[in-house]
């Protein structure tokens, strides 16, 4: 809703300036977006009219035209199209300063003398066109400032108004809220009865039912529709952003505009027979004023006559139908179309008109008479003519109802903090129009026809509170029961997992939840993705089935720019499609590439490997209560090297996966060094124990080392847990404290070194005691991995 | 008596030119041992006179007790300089860089979000997440915005299919909340949100933080105390400015806006707030009843409030940082920065 201030100060004029009006109506609730003068910062141009346009000597679209400045005449060199004899134009005369700053000066164009410059209005910042001189209406008094001509000392005020505020979408409403505001007197809306000179009606029959249960007419015939629109009212006009068409497309607009209801005009000659309210068919055509012909749906509402469709209920008006050049009588409409009934019509036609946004949001049912008789005066004063009465079509078992709304007095204090006077909720429920009772325990509240957002009490405290000012209320703190929550101790914080992988120099990264349809497929390509009906961009279009994608992207994205060693981690959810519907699992994954630490004097330069990035996944799994459920069993993964991939389990269920990045995807994301990717269910690494405490031994430990031969194909893992079990109770630690393959063994075999380490709590262990448990190892080693002891 | 003059002059001499433990020991024998220089001394005081016997003795004492101190005070002299000479040998470049000296850091809608989650929880406000792809019910119906709600075009929502959306809020979750338990409730729900919008200043993921309050007691004026508390915590200054002023939201009535003297320019106006000298960054209200009802809740006994903020929006202000879309780059020249 865009208005002149002007035009506000007609209905209502507090002693305060723009700036504080603006701020008043923002802090109503009416956010005013934009505050803008009407045109450009000008001065020195005047009305001036072309009294002849002649063909520039020596250029083609140049034309040399003597201008009535009304103290003198000047000679202008004009490119513009329309530069014509007897046009009315703005002259900015020598010594004119234009909007930027731009100083108008004496000049030659291709030799041509010219004393000024005539204007188009974009060059005066009153409109944005720019392709031909602004011309003026023919009685403009030539030699007058254009400034003082059209009253140019005044501001457009736009508002961004909430949904709920359908009674601000005229200016009536807005002027209401000011008056109220500023305790000013309002104007009375300039509405007057206009009789029926004639007879004639045109008929109505309402068959949309709840659809539209008001529908006001009135003939007007013998009009003359040549006769342009009064400049007050096409200012007007251009400063909601309107332009000005014809004087009834302009009459219908700036009815709109004051009184917030929308209304259509008829060419009443196109009409055949009668008026039908009634439901589309389903593929039934209908073109419309913009030119876009539709194939409508059954659930839309159309205004027909006896043979067709006319227009598009409360959203546009049909061209068949349309005033225009010939048009001499007309059909008046104004309607009340159910919001309900609107609710995503427009939209569903990819549509949204000044009409549509009001009645969608609920226009005032009780304005149609008054915007026909307004509408009428206007049009027979400006095209002359003869109207015949005004006729209102109601299914009054459909009219809306606005129910009385109880008030109770304890609820102000309860719900805004402090207890308001009778007098001043009385003032305030009255100023907005509402009919205000004492009723038990408060008021009772009758809601006038245009406030289709008060139904409930809680919408009488809001509208105390809003027009008594938020920032006046009082501010207090809330008061509640000190009762201590549980923190369980099992329960590990994400924010320990996260301090970890910080601490293990991890930046945290966000990626976005939906990723490339490709991307996703490189790691997931049996999963069907969620997939967005409505995606920004294909890039954007599926859910992520895992964070792999998204990890490898951000590192694409870092690599790019020259930095080479990434380590990253990301939480969040992955989106499993599944028999039992989709699941959304929290998710850890990390990734590395580049330098095991930064270019450093202390640094070799080693890149990290998968060995790295295992450790801090470890480390991770040593925070849970028992990190020895977790198994890491060589296994394979779209997008993961086959062969350097393991599989993290839990108690036999796959958790988490480990694992290089594939090379072709390494290559396919020109990524020069290999990547090393984990990704982990996050719920089993928030399963943290309880510690319990054990007696530390008395008795000094003892070390064992066992050095061995075994085929390279052995998993370390298993033979440690294999270890582990055979060596028995006095077993305390187990530590793989070499690797080696290569020059002075076996090429098949791998050389393994064990160190075992055995203590008791209760006494000293003796050699016996010990032989016994590494004679198990060994009797194991031998049978199970066929090994060969080094000594 | 001269001999003892001239040998204790001699020990001196030979003590101080002493250059390691070893000659000292050494000397310590010629002079001191069982067979030494003094100790002869002492051995012949029998040759003497009754009379001069105690007096040479003492005389004698005198230099062995001298020698004895100076051969210790020499030793501890060179071993001082021993160790000297080896802590010098030893001095390394306490300026080189230590090793491994990297620390990773959070992202800063993490750590703002962490903020968040102290403050609300510091007063009681447990911390609850919900799922991102969510049903139209807890999305809208429930928070009072049926189908066709011109308020559903405020939220540019991503859809899945027709009864299934991004959620386009983290309010689903306080749905959820309400469903599941009984006032009252104090609960904030950080997370991710989703609109369809993608410009400089919008991105179609970003992360929220709302609150829900609901109790027997609580009104406007509490959530008003509430929100400026933290806002004057979260930016550190008890003297920002916090404005309310009404607006619109379907689940809350009365709604506002929260908006604060812009921490840019510190009021005076400047691009980032517009030449307002104010900020928008909330939204808050009292729980409309017909979403205290959808949920089973009485609202004619509780009463509640909800507040809603991007966590963007507010890490933007807090930091400085002049661009949205930088969140999600993960360009780690951006990210280092919030280590």
């Amino acid at each position: 809703m865009k208005f002149s201030e002007q035009w506000l100060r007609e209905w209502v004029n507090p002693g305060i300036d723009t700036d504080e009006l603006a701020q008043l109506i923002t802090m109503a609730g009416m956010e005013v977006d934009a505050v803008e003068p009407v045109a450009g910062d000008f001065s020195g141009v005047v009305v001036a009219e072309i009294v002849s346009a002649e063909q520039h000597p020596d250029a083609d679209k140049l034309r040399v035209c003597q201008v009535n400045t009304g103290s003198d005449t000047v000679q202008i060199v004009c490119g513009a199209p329309n530069a014509r004899a007897g046009l009315k134009a703005p002259l900015a005369q020598v010594g004119a300063v234009l909007p930027g700053d731009f100083k108008i000066k004496k000049a030659k164009l291709r030799g041509v003398e010219s004393q000024g410059m005539l204007c188009a209005g974009a060059e005066l910042e009153l409109n944005e066109e720019s392709d031909g001189l602004m011309e003026l209406a023919s009685d403009a008094p030539v030699g007058a400032d254009l400034r003082e001509y059209l009253d140019l000392s005044d501001k457009v005020i736009e508002l961004d108004l909430t949904p709920n505020r359908a009674d601000c979408l005229g200016l009536s409403g807005v002027a209401r809220e000011v008056a109220l505001l500023t305790e000013s007197p309002l104007a009375d809306a300039p509405v007057t009865d206009v009789a029926a000179t004639i007879e004639d009606t045109f008929p109505v029959s309402l068959e949309a039912g709840i659809g539209c249960p008001r529908f006001v007419n009135r003939v007007i015939r013998g009009i003359d529709i040549s006769r342009p629109s009064p400049l007050w009212m096409q200012e007007k006009l251009r400063r909601s952003g309107i332009r000005s068409i014809d004087p009834v497309v302009d009459v219908t607009n700036y009815v709109m505009l004051e009184l917030g209801q929308p209304m259509h005009a008829f060419d009443l000659a196109k009409l055949s027979g009668g008026i039908v309210v009634r439901m589309a068919k389903a593929g039934e055509a209908l073109e419309l004023l913009n030119g876009q012909t539709i194939e409508m749906r059954d659930d839309t509402m159309v205004v027909a006559d006896q043979e067709k469709a006319v227009s598009l209920a409360g959203i546009m008006g049909g061209q068949s139908t349309a005033v225009s050049e010939a048009t001499t009588d007309l059909m008046l409409e104004a309607a009340w179309w159910q919001p309900l009934a609107m609710a995503g019509q427009a939209r569903g036609y990819g549509l949204h008109t000044d009409a549509s946004h009001r009645f969608e949001r609920g226009a005032d049912f009780a304005m149609q008479v008054k915007v026909i008789e307004r509408a009428t005066e206007l049009i027979l004063a400006i095209c002359g003519g003869e109207a015949g009465p005004t006729v209102d079509t109601r299914l009054d078992e459909h009219m809306p109802e606005r129910p009385p709304v109880r008030l109770r007095r304890e609820r102000i204090p309860r719900m805004l903090g402090f207890d308001m006077p009778d007098a001043e909720v009385e003032r305030i429920l009255t100023g907005l129009g509402l009919g205000v009772s004492a009723a038990d325990e408060g008021w009772e509240a009758t809601v006038p026809s245009w406030r289709v957002d008060i139904a409930i009490e809680a919408d009488l405290l809001e509208e105390l509170a809003r027009v008594y000012g938020y920032n006046n209320l009082p501010v207090s703190h809330i008061h509640a029961d000190l009762v201590m929550p549980a923190r369980p101790e099992r329960d590990l914080s994400i924010r320990k997992v996260r301090r970890l992988l910080t601490g293990r120099d991890y930046q945290e990264a966000v990626t976005y939840s939906f990723v490339d349809a490709e991307s996703q497929a490189a790691f997931d390509p049996d999963l069907a993705p969620v997939e967005l009906q409505n995606p920004i961009s294909a890039d954007l279009a599926v859910m992520r089935t895992s964070l792999m994608p998204g990890l490898v992207r951000a590192l694409a994205h870092n690599t790019a720019r020259q930095q080479h060693r990434v380590r990253l981690f990301e939480t969040g959810l992955r989106f499993l499609p599944g028999t039992d519907g989709l699941e959304q699992r929290p998710t850890l994954a990390a990734l590395i590439t580049g330098r095991r630490q930064p270019e450093s004097w202390t640094e070799s330069g080693d890149l990290v490997d998968f060995y790295d990035l295992k450790g801090d996944l470890e480390s991770l799994l040593d925070l849970t209560a028992a990190p020895g459920r977790f198994v890491f069993r060589a296994g394979e993964r779209t997008g993961l090297h086959p062969g350097q991939t393991a599989i993290l389990e839990r108690e036999g269920r796959a958790v988490g996966v480990i694992g290089t990045l594939h090379p072709q995807l390494q290559a396919k994301f020109d990524l020069a060094q290999p990547v090393y990717l984990f990704e982990v269910d996050l719920a089993v690494l928030l399963d943290a124990a309880l510690p319990a405490f054990k007696e530390l031994s008395r008795y000094p430990e003892v070390r064992r080392d066992l050095a061995l031969l075994v085929d390279k194909s052995v998993s370390a893992g298993e033979l440690l847990a294999n270890v582990r079990e055979a060596a028995g109770t006095y077993l305390t630690d187990l530590r793989l404290f070499d690797v080696y393959e290569g020059k002075g063994i076996d090429p098949k075999r791998k050389s393994l070194a064990l160190g075992l380490t055995f203590r008791d709590s209760s006494r000293t262990l003796s050699d016996q005691d010990v032989n016994k448990s590494v004679d198990q190892v060994i009797d194991l080693l031998i049978k199970t991995y066929n090994a060969e002891l080094r000594s | 008596m001269e001999n003892l003059e001239q040998l204790a002059n001699e020990g001196r001499e030979a003590i101080n030119a002493a250059t390691d433990g070893k000659a000292l020991e050494t000397l310590r024998v010629e002079y001191l041992g069982k067979k030494g220089k003094v100790t002869d001394l002492l051995k012949g005081l029998g040759q003497l006179d009754p009379e001069e016997r105690p007096k040479a003795g003492a005389q004698i004492n005198v230099v062995k007790q001298e020698l004895q101190a100076l051969i210790g005070e020499r030793k501890q002299a060179l071993e001082a300089a021993a160790v000297e000479e080896k802590l010098a040998a030893e001095r390394i470049d306490v300026t080189l860089q230590g090793r491994a000296a990297s620390t990773g850091g959070l992202h800063p809608v993490t750590r703002t979000i962490e903020r968040m989650e102290d403050f609300f929880g510091a007063i009681g406000f447990d911390v609850v997440e919900g799922p991102e792809v969510e049903d139209d019910y807890h999305n809208f119906e429930a928070l009072n915005i049926p189908a066709h709600h011109p308020a559903r075009a405020m939220h540019d929502t991503f859809y899945v299919n027709e009864t299934t959306v991004l959620r386009t809020h983290t309010s689903p979750v306080q749905v959820r909340v309400m469903e599941s338990e009984q006032p009252p409730i104090r609960v904030i729900c950080p997370g991710r949100v989703y609109r369809c919008d993608s410009d400089l200043t919008h991105t179609p993921m970003f992360h929220q933080v709302e609150g829900l309050l609901i109790d027997e007691e609580s009104s406007f004026a509490d959530l008003k105390g509430i929100v400026i508390d933290f806002l004057h915590v979260f930016f550190e200054n008890d003297q920002l400015s916090v404005r309310f002023r009404p607006s619109y939201f379907p689940f809350t009535e009365p709604s506002a806006e929260v908006d604060i003297q812009c921490v840019m320019c510190g009021g005076e106006g400047c691009r980032v707030c517009s030449h307002t000298g104010w900020l928008e960054v909330m939204g808050c209200g009292m729980v409309h009843p017909k979403v205290l009802e959808y949920s089973n809740i009485d609202a004619e006994r509780y009463a509640g409030f909800a507040f809603g903020m991007g966590v963007e929006r507010l890490a933007m202000l807090r930091y400085g940082v002049n661009d949205l879309r930088i969140f999600f780059d993960n360009d780690l020249r951006f990210l280092e920065q919030f280590r």
